[in-house]
């Protein structure tokens, strides 16, 4: 397909030019066999879902990104890793998605065919397959560019059973690596921010390693990605809802210098700034040195590290300075608002 | 023979006022009973005429130290007298409800007692009477005896046991009554946890750890509300070296004195000044030095308690005497606390085996426009209850959360706001969970059922997360109050304004507080009563670039200032000055884009912001501060008395906005400034323009907007800004002078520990 030229009200018409966009496009960069079967639904065989666990999980999440393209991957690698994540943080094996695009008339073709591309690779990486979808195009600002939404299922393994209320006393609590690099790199990445930052997004499917984790520990407690709020409003949640204090040791956060850096001048916390592979897990203690290892043995998990404990306490987190002192890391109500008089 | 029934309400139980009336029924021949009940004292009195007109004035002349009367009430019994002597009835658990009292520094009688070579109680640190001694500090629950006080695992020896139950002897009924035989004990140990024992000519451990403080060692010393570190305040290297260990660098640290005598080496001392160090509460007072330094104030207090006042009987110069913490977190209270905490921050440990069940901070205060100013409302003061105007009496039991930073509480009860002692910072876990534990404290101390709660309506305070939750839970009606209509309540409300007392013009100038309109609101001029208030009139608002981080950086703001007058402009303009130079070498370009963008850089009217803005200009803590208003206390600080008359106030734009609401512009000021920085000006002659500018626009803004709303009946005067001595004697000044009645704040403080004060008495309006 030619490449030149922008897409127009026409790519959504449902005549030629959709249908070349479609299936000389979208379709061929996806390419598979259940896509290839061209009806209007995937057909997926029961046997084999149910040969690999005893659960189906199922999942949805939008994307919308400004810019599209940043440091590190662009919207469709979002759109593919972040489903993929939230099915693998359930203890699923992510098998197929859905996409569904949502276009603005003049995106240029050659960015939608290179968003294509990245999404194809991300979903191999990931071992999924996009087996059904769906394209819109809406006239100038009927959207901003390009959203895209994409829906996931997968299987879930019997006696994988993870929670937000599942942190006992005592469990310790990992994250695979550097904290707030997506949410620096898109501050970043409109340029409008002078700021000499080299900082790219993680974005990454997480299954791998959630897969390795599985195997070394079949009992962890709780399991999330840390994306929108960060670690700070997952670690909340974890600690509102299992009813225990989640303890931060200060020093032990893995935040890369940039960031931290950046973090300064806008005066915002890297603790509720945006991820897109990472997660955070609670585990026994007695399984904490094998999940680590196990995590460290995997590219997504080479920074694995114990960040903190559950203690006792109200369903606060709360973060242990390097002199001693303790504060305490809430949700955010809304904006970053000081509070100080 | 005559009788009457004597009805008393105020501080009365809990203070040795029984055991008082006793003695004065004794003096006067009087026969009776005197006895605890639910609203105070009950007195039935028998004797002649003249016995009886004599009782009742001595009972209104002499009153114990720590005792209070609101209200005596008499009427005439006609009754036979039941018995031919005057008894003490004992009460019955459920009748007492006055809670607890303060606790109070050592009386002048057991200063002689422990001083007094002859005495059982010679040296003995926890000496203590019914006029003195720990209340809050050691109490776990009501009713005040000693089972329910740290005291429980000392019994009485036989003796201190006749002294509890003597009604004519000074400890009679004195919870924490005890001597060296069957009371508490202090030692000193090592980091170690080694005990030291007394050497050479040392008589007790109190000895040895003078000589280790004369040495340059840095003690803790476990008080009576919390743990402090001692050093000697002459030695540079010992402070220096405290300062360091506990990461203060620069906040001023508290000093204790032997005496008065100390301290007038050092400060000057007025005649109020002294009263107020020799009250029973005993506070810090801020006072202005003898020869200048970085803060022209220097916050001392007097010994307190017996162990305090032993260990200082030998030094003729000052201690310094801080709370054990680091930087701003609350100070340690338990022993093992101490232990882990003050580990690497204290040489040597004085402990002791009394348990401080409820941190009580020393108060802080300062003698403004004659008056004694509560700045830090704790020791000595808390939990006495703020009794309410009138129109309160029958308000319903309430519990106002009260704010975020400098947190206290308030209970409403019986036509009286309990106030909870100085809390602190609620983003500290320590302080936060000591705030739920004094909440529970006081409402089992004072039997409180609330009917509704009240909080402050920005919606990341955890006080204001906590009251949410509990009213969703117990089903009670939530009262959200606008931060600065709270501050201009408890203003009006301490000052006796009866709840239907018309409308004030509230002046607050504050840090930030969480606007009706999602801004940041803290220079506010509110047409206010206690149903409500309307936004009269504010400073112009400005972005905070960075959020806190402007907070902590004060040249961000100034920066902000710069760049709302045109900053390229600006920066060309005044291209020489070295305040540019500095602004340019900062990542303006980053912050211009979060302006445009509004990326972190919320709008404020604060006028606290605008303090930081022009001190940072002036080179104050330019870069960032270590503590709360650093910026702003070194401005005020670097403003000659002497100038301020003399120079000329700088300009401030006044005009209303299209709310109809007059909005204080400082453009034209920033002109002024960046113009005499050119020429050269010092930056104290500055410093004094700034301040007599902003006394004069509030001032003007105050009288036309009297001329406008002729509703005001007064002005009150709030918020943390008003801390700043100069402006607060300049506004107060200018206004009385105008003829305007002006409240202003006494007894909670003007910053945000008098919030729930003001929440208070706005939720108890709206449920009535
Ligand atoms: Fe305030
Ligand atoms: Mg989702
Ligand atoms: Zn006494
Ligand atoms: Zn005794």
């Amino acid at each position: 397909m030619n490449l030149a030229g922008t897409i127009t009200l026409a790519h959504g018409s449902g005549g030629r030019a959709m249908h070349q966009l479609v299936d000389n496009l979208i379709r061929q960069t996806f390419t598979n066999p259940l896509l290839e079967e061209g009806e209007d639904q995937a057909r997926i065989p029961l046997a084999e879902l149910v040969a690999q666990g005893d659960r189906l999980a199922f999942t949805t999440d939008s994307y919308v990104v400004t810019p599209l393209e940043f440091p590190g991957g662009n919207i469709g690698t979002l759109a593919i890793n972040g489903t993929v994540n939230d099915l693998a943080v359930g203890g699923a094996k992510p098998l197929y998605l859905s996409c569904g695009f949502i276009i603005e008339e003049g995106l240029p073709l050659e960015t939608f065919a290179r968003i294509l591309q990245s999404m194809r690779l991300a979903a191999d990486e990931a071992g999924v397959q996009i087996v059904t979808g769906d394209t819109k195009v809406v006239q100038r600002g009927g959207a901003d560019k390009l959203f895209i939404n994409t829906a996931g299922v997968g299987v879930i393994p019997a006696g994988f059973n993870p929670s937000a209320g599942g942190a006992q006393v005592g469990d310790v609590v990992i994250v695979n690596g550097w904290l707030g690099d997506h949410g620096a790199a898109i501050l970043n990445a409109r340029g409008d921010l002078a700021l000499e930052a080299d900082i790219e997004s993680d974005c990454a499917p997480l299954n791998a390693l959630v897969e390795a984790m599985f195997a070394v520990c079949p009992d962890i407690h709780c399991l999330r990605d840390a994306t929108r709020g960060g670690l700070a409003t997952v670690l909340n949640e974890f600690a509102e809802r299992s009813n225990v204090d989640m303890v931060l040791k200060e020093e032990f956060l893995p935040i890369r210098t940039p960031v931290r850096g950046m973090c300064e001048i806008l005066g915002l916390d890297p603790l509720y700034l945006a991820n897109e592979g990472k997660l955070v897990a609670v585990v026994p203690i007695t399984a904490a040195q094998a999940v680590l290892a196990a995590m460290q043995r995997i590219p997504e998990g080479y920074h694995a590290c114990i960040i903190g404990a559950v203690m006792e306490g109200d369903g606060h987190v709360i973060l242990q300075t390097a002199f001693g002192g303790e504060r305490i890391v809430d949700m955010l109500p809304g904006e970053q608002l000081p509070r100080i008089c | 023979m005559s009788a009457c029934s004597i009805r008393i309400t105020g501080l009365v139980q809990g203070v040795g006022f029984r055991p008082n009336v006793w003695r004065l029924a004794q003096a006067c021949s009087i026969a009776g009973t005197v006895r605890n009940d639910s609203s105070g004292v009950l007195i039935e009195a028998w004797g002649n005429e003249s016995a009886l007109a004599d009782f009742q004035q001595q009972l209104r002349t002499d009153i114990p130290p720590l005792a209070r009367l609101d209200d005596i009430l008499v009427t005439a019994l006609d009754t036979a007298c039941p018995h031919d002597d005057f008894r003490i009835i004992a009460s019955a658990s459920g009748e007492i409800h006055t809670g607890i009292v303060a606790d109070a520094a050592m009386c002048p009688a057991c200063r002689v007692d422990i001083f007094d070579a002859s005495n059982r109680r010679y040296r003995y640190p926890f000496t203590n009477c019914t006029h003195c001694g720990p209340r809050l500090s050691i109490v776990r629950t009501i009713p005040y005896d000693r089972a329910n006080t740290s005291m429980v695992g000392f019994p009485q020896c036989p003796e201190c046991l006749r002294e509890y139950t003597n009604p004519a002897d000074r400890r009679f009924h004195a919870q924490p009554n005890a001597c060296p035989t069957c009371g508490p004990n202090v030692w000193l140990e090592d980091r170690a946890g080694q005990g030291i024992a007394p050497s050479g000519t040392e008589r007790d451990c109190l000895d040895t750890a003078n000589h280790l403080l004369r040495e340059g060692h840095i003690l803790a010393l476990m008080g009576l509300g919390g743990v402090h570190l001692v050093c000697d305040a002459t030695n540079e290297v010992s402070v220096a070296e405290l300062r360091r260990r506990k990461r203060r660098y620069q906040k001023p640290l508290a000093l204790m004195a032997r005496d008065v005598d100390v301290i007038r080496q050092y400060c000057h001392v007025t005649e109020a000044e002294a009263v107020l160090l020799h009250s029973k509460h005993a506070p810090i007072v801020l006072l202005e030095r003898r020869v200048g330094g970085e803060i022209p104030t220097i916050g001392f207090m007097l010994p307190y308690t017996p162990l305090h006042a032993l260990l200082l009987a030998t030094w003729n110069t000052p201690l310094i005497m801080t709370s054990a913490n680091l930087s701003e977190e609350p100070q340690c209270i338990t022993i093992a606390e101490t232990r882990q905490r003050m580990q690497g921050i204290a040489d040597y440990l004085l402990l002791h085996n009394r348990p401080i069940v409820n941190r009580v901070d020393d108060s802080v205060t300062r003698i403004l426009a004659g008056k004694p100013r509560l700045l830090r409302r704790a020791r000595g003061y808390a939990p006495e209850p703020i009794t309410l105007p009138s129109g309160f009496t029958n308000a319903p039991p309430l519990l106002a959360m009260g704010g975020e930073l400098k947190n206290t509480f308030a209970m409403v009860r019986d036509g009286q706001a309990i106030l909870s002692q100085h809390l602190g910072d609620l983003e500290d876990a320590r302080t936060w969970r000591e705030y739920t534990h004094t909440l529970q404290l006081y409402r089992d101390l004072f039997q409180h059922q609330p009917q509704a709660i009240v909080v402050d309506k920005h919606p990341g305070y955890r006080s204001t997360q906590l009251g949410q939750q509990w009213a969703r839970e117990q089903g009670l009606p939530l009262i959200e109050v606008q931060h600065h209509h709270a501050h201009v309540a408890a203003c009006m409300a301490e000052n006796g304004w009866a709840m239907d007392g018309g409308k004030v013009l509230g002046i607050v100038l504050d840090g930030l507080g969480y606007g009706d309109d999602g801004t940041l609101w803290g220079g506010e001029f509110l047409l206010a009563d206690y149903r409500g208030y309307q936004r009269v009139g504010h400073f112009k608002p400005v972005a905070m670039p960075g959020g806190t981080q402007a907070i902590v950086q004060p040249w961000r703001n100034t920066w902000a200032h710069l760049h709302a007058l045109g900053w390229v402009e600006v920066a060309a303009h005044f291209a020489d000055l070295e305040l540019i130079q500095f602004l340019q070498q900062q990542p303006l370009a980053t912050l211009e884009t979060m302006l445009a963008r509004g990326l972190n850089s919320p709008l404020s009217s604060s006028c606290g912001r605008l303090f930081d803005a022009v001190a940072a200009a002036l080179d104050c803590s330019r870069a960032s501060i270590s503590y709360e208003g650093q910026a702003a206390i070194e401005l005020e600080a670097i403003t000659p008395a002497c100038l301020l008359n003399i120079v000329p106030a700088y300009p401030f734009a006044l005009a209303k906005n299209a709310a109809d609401c007059w909005e204080i512009d400082p453009a034209p000021l920033w002109y002024e400034l960046l113009k005499d920085l050119q020429t050269g000006y010092c930056r104290e002659a500055i410093a004094a323009q700034f301040h007599q500018g902003l006394i004069h626009i509030i001032t003007e803004l105050a009288q036309r907007l009297c001329a406008e709303y002729p509703a005001i009946q007064a002005i009150a005067l709030s918020g943390g800004v008003f801390q700043n001595a100069i402006l607060f004697n300049g506004i107060q000044q200018r206004l009385e002078d105008a003829g305007l009645q002006v409240l202003t704040h006494q007894h909670v403080p003007s910053n945000d520990g008098g919030i729930a004060l003001g929440q208070a008495v706005i939720g108890a309006t709206a449920q009535m």
